[in-house]
C-alpha cells in the first residue's frame, strides 16, 4: 500500500514540477498546489499507513492500544494545508496585482513591463504612494 | 516560571502583534506599541542570554509535556545571541521606521506585520522541533512576502513575486524533507533526533542532508540559489529592506549551521565539503555581481550574498575555531549590513537617488553621513580596528589552521572586492562633484541618524573591545560542536531544571 501511495506523490509531484517551468505564472501556481498536495500526502506515507485502528484511548486506559494508527502526522498534515492555503490565497492575491498593474503573467514579460506598463482597463495604475523603492 | 524567559521573545511580539491589529486605524497607537515592544525585547533578550551564559542551556516544554513529544524551545548560546541581535535590529529598524514608513503604508499595517515577522525570527531561532521550525519560517515568510510587496508598487509587485515563488518552492521542499525525516526516525524533537539519525542509514541520511542543504540554502541565498535576493530586495521601503538583509538570510544560515553541527554529521568529509565550495563560490559570484551594480541598495544586496560565503565558509571548515568565527562574523554582518542599508537610505534623501551616477558632493554637504557609512562600509570590508576585521580574520585563522589555504585565499580575495566596490559608493556619493540639478535633499530627521549611529557604534565596539563578544562565541561554537550537551539538555533537563509549576 505504501508503494503505491508513493509512485502516486511521485506522479503528481512531477506534475506539479511540470507546471511550476511553465512561464504562466498562473500555471507556476496551481503547480505549487500539486506539489504541496503531493508533499502532505508523503508525510501520511511517512508515518506508516494503518487501516481500520483508529487512535482512540478505550475508557479506563491512559494510552491507546497496539498497533493503531499514527495520529501525529494527521496533525502535522492539518497544520501544513492550513499555512499552504495561506501561502496560495497570498500568491494568487499577488498574482491578480500584478495583472492588474502590469498587464501581464508571463514570467519573460514582467520586467520589460516595468518600465512599459500596460494596465488591464478597468483598474487605476495611479501610482498612490511614492516611496523609497520606486525607481 | 523559568521556561518563560526562553518563550518571552516570541510571545510578547506576538502578543503585540495581535493588540497592534485589533487598534486598526490608530496609526499613532500602533507606532508606539510596534516601537516599545522592539525596545523592550533587548533587555528582554539581554537577560535570556545571561541566564544561558550563568546556568547553561535553557529550555521550555511548551504545554508540560516532556521531550520527545511536545514541542521544546530550547535556548543555547548560539540561540541566545541570534536572539539577542534580533531585538537590537528589531529595535533599530522599528525606530527608523518611524520616519521611513509612510502613513499609507502604516494604514495598511505595516506595524503589526513588522511585529509578526520579528517573533517568525525569534521562533525559528529558539524552537527544538523540526516541524515547528518549519511553522516559524512560513510566520515569518508570510509577513515578508506582505511587508515586501506593501504598497502595491509595480517594482515591489514583480520583485515580490520572484522572491515569493522562489521562497515557496523553498517551503515545499523544506517540507518533504521533513515527512522524510520522520519516516526515517519518527521523531521531530531536534535533540531526539540527533540520537536517532546516528543509527538511520548513513546514504539515506545524507540524501536528506542535500535536501535541507538545498531548502534552507534557498532562504539564506547561496550560490546558486540566491538570485531572488538581488531582484527583489531593493524594492521595499529602507527600513523594510534593512532589516531583511540583516535578519532575514540569516534565519537560513542559522538553520543551516543548526542541522549540519547537531544533526548531520555522519559523513563530515562529503556533507561539509560540499558546503565548502559552495561558500567559496557564493563568496565570489556575490561580490562579483556587486561590482557590476550601480545603484547603492542594489550594490548592499548582492553584498548580501557575498559575505553569506563567509559565515558558511565557517561551518564547512567544522572547528571550534571556525563556528566561533562564523558566529562572530553573523553579528558583525547583521549590524554592519543592516546599517549600510540605513545610511543608503539617507544618501537618498539627501541627494535625491540611490544611482551613483546622479549622487555626488555628498562629503561636503554631509560629512556626518559620510563618517557613518566610513565606519560601516570599512568594518564590513574588515579593516582593523572595526568588528569586521576579528571576523575575517577569525574566518581566514581558521581555514589556515584546518589546511583549508585555498578557501583562505579566496576570502581574502573577495575581501579585497569588497573594498572596491564600498570605494565605488564613496567616490560617487560622497568625492565626485555634485551633480548641477539635484532635487532639493531633505533633512535627516532624529529616527533616521539615531539607528545608524548606534549601529556604527557596535561596530566599534565589537572591533575595539571584541574580547567579551569573541568569548561568547567560543562558548557558542563550543555546545555547537558537542551536541551532547544540547541533547542531554533537552532529553533529560527537562525533568531535572524544568520543574513543572
Amino acid at each position: 500500500m505504501e508503494t503505491a501511495v508513493a509512485i502516486t506523490v511521485g506522479i503528481v509531484f512531477g506534475s506539479g514540477v511540470y507546471l511550476v517551468l511553465q512561464r504562466n505564472l498562473m500555471r507556476f501556481i496551481f503547480g505549487l498546489i500539486l506539489m504541496s498536495g503531493a508533499v502532505n500526502v508523503s508525510l501520511f506515507v511517512a508515518g506508516r499507513l494503518t487501516r481500520g485502528a483508529p487512535p482512540l484511548v478505550p475508557g479506563g486506559a491512559s494510552v491507546p492500544p497496539e498497533g493503531v494508527a499514527n495520529a501525529l502526522p494527521q496533525a502535522l498534515i492539518l497544520t501544513a494545508i492550513v499555512i499552504g492555503f495561506g501561502l496560495v490565497a497570498f500568491a494568487l492575491v499577488l498574482l491578480l496585482r500584478t495583472y492588474e498593474r502590469l498587464g501581464t503573467v508571463m514570467t519573460d514579460e514582467l520586467t520589460e513591463r516595468l518600465d512599459d506598463p500596460k494596465p488591464v482597463p478597468g483598474f487605476g495604475d495611479d501610482d498612490a504612494l511614492r516611496s523609497d523603492g520606486a525607481s | 516560571m523559568s521556561s518563560w524567559w526562553t518563550v518571552a521573545p516570541v510571545a510578547l511580539p506576538l502578543a503585540a502583534a495581535a493588540l497592534a491589529f485589533a487598534l486598526v486605524g490608530q496609526r499613532s497607537a500602533q507606532r508606539v506599541i510596534a516601537t516599545l515592544t522592539a525596545l523592550a525585547l533587548v533587555p528582554l533578550s539581554v537577560a535570556l542570554l545571561m541566564r544561558v551564559s550563568q546556568l547553561g542551556i535553557q529550555t521550555a516544554q511548551l504545554g508540560d509535556w516532556p521531550a520527545p513529544f511536545g514541542i521544546a524551545f530550547v535556548a543555547d548560546h548560539f540561540s541566545a545571541i541570534m536572539v539577542v541581535i534580533t531585538a537590537i535590529m528589531a529595535a533599530a529598524t522599528a525606530i527608523y521606521a518611524l520616519s521611513d514608513i509612510d502613513p499609507a503604508r502604516e494604514s495598511l499595517q505595516y506595524h503589526p506585520l513588522f511585529l509578526v515577522l520579528v517573533a517568525g525570527v525569534n521562533g525559528a531561532f529558539l524552537t527544538g522541533d523540526l516541524f515547528n521550525l518549519y511553522v516559524w519560517f512560513e510566520v515569518l515568510l508570510i509577513s515578508s512576502f506582505a511587508l515586501l510587496t506593501l504598497g502595491n508598487l509595480r517594482n515591489q509587485l514583480e520583485g515580490g513575486l520572484k522572491y515569493v515563488a522562489v521562497n515557496l518552492v523553498s517551503s515545499l521542499l523544506f517540507l518533504a524533507s521533513i515527512g522524510i525525516v520522520y519516516g526515517l526516525t519518527g521523531t521531530l524533537n531536534f535533540a531526539d533526533l540527533a540520537v536517532a539519525l546516528r543509527d538511520a542509514p548513513a546514504g539515506l541520511v545524507t540524501v536528506v542532508a542535500m535536501l535541507f542543504l538545498v531548502a534552507f540554502g534557498i532562504k539564506a541565498a547561496i550560490f546558486p540559489l540566491f538570485f531572488w535576493l538581488p531582484a527583489s530586495y531593493h524594492t521595499p521601503p529602507i527600513a523594510i529592506s534593512a532589516f531583511f538583509a540583516g535578519m532575514l538570510t540569516k534565519v537560513g544560515v542559522y538553520a543551516l549551521i543548526r542541522v549540519f553541527t547537531l544533526l548531520f554529521t555522519h559523513d563530515v568529509a562529503w556533507t561539509h565539503g560540499v558546503l565548502a565550495w559552495l561558500a567559496a563560490l557564493t563568496m565570489v559570484i556575490g561580490v562579483l555581481g556587486a561590482a557590476a551594480q550601480n545603484e547603492v541598495h542594489k550594490i548592499l544586496s548582492f553584498h548580501i550574498v557575498s559575505q553569506i560565503g563567509y559565515i558558511l565558509m565557517g561551518l564547512a571548515i567544522f572547528t571550534p575555531l571556525a563556528l566561533a568565527a562564523a558566529v562572530f562574523y553573523l553579528a558583525h554582518n547583521i549590524f554592519a549590513k543592516a546599517n549600510l542599508f540605513f545610511i543608503a537610505g539617507m544618501m537618498r534623501r539627501a541627494g535625491g537617488s540611490f544611482d551613483l551616477g546622479r549622487l555626488g558632493g555628498l562629503y561636503k554637504t554631509h560629512l556626518w553621513l559620510a563618517l557613518l557609512f566610513i565606519v560601516s562600509a570599512f568594518g564590513l570590508a574588515g579593516f582593523p580596528p572595526l568588528s569586521g576585521f576579528w571576523a575575517k580574520a577569525l574566518v581566514v585563522l581558521a581555514s589556515l589552521d584546518a589546511g583549508n589555504a585555498w578557501l583562505a585565499a579566496t576570502a581574502l580575495g573577495v575581501g579585497l572586492l569588497t573594498l572596491y566596490s564600498m570605494t565605488k559608493i564613496w567616490q560617487g556619493a560622497f568625492w565626485a562633484p555634485a551633480p548641477t540639478e539635484r532635487a532639493a535633499g531633505e533633512s535627516a530627521s532624529w529616527p533616521l541618524v539615531v539607528p545608524a549611529v548606534v549601529l556604527a557604534g557596535l561596530t566599534v565596539v565589537l572591533g575595539l573591545a571584541s574580547e567579551p563578544f569573541i568569548a561568547l562565541a567560543n562558548a557558542a561554537a563550543a555546545e555547537l560542536m558537542n551536541p551532547d550537551l544540547y541533547i542531554d539538555a533537552v532529553l533529560n533537563g527537562s525533568l531535572g531544571t524544568e520543574v513543572a509549576p
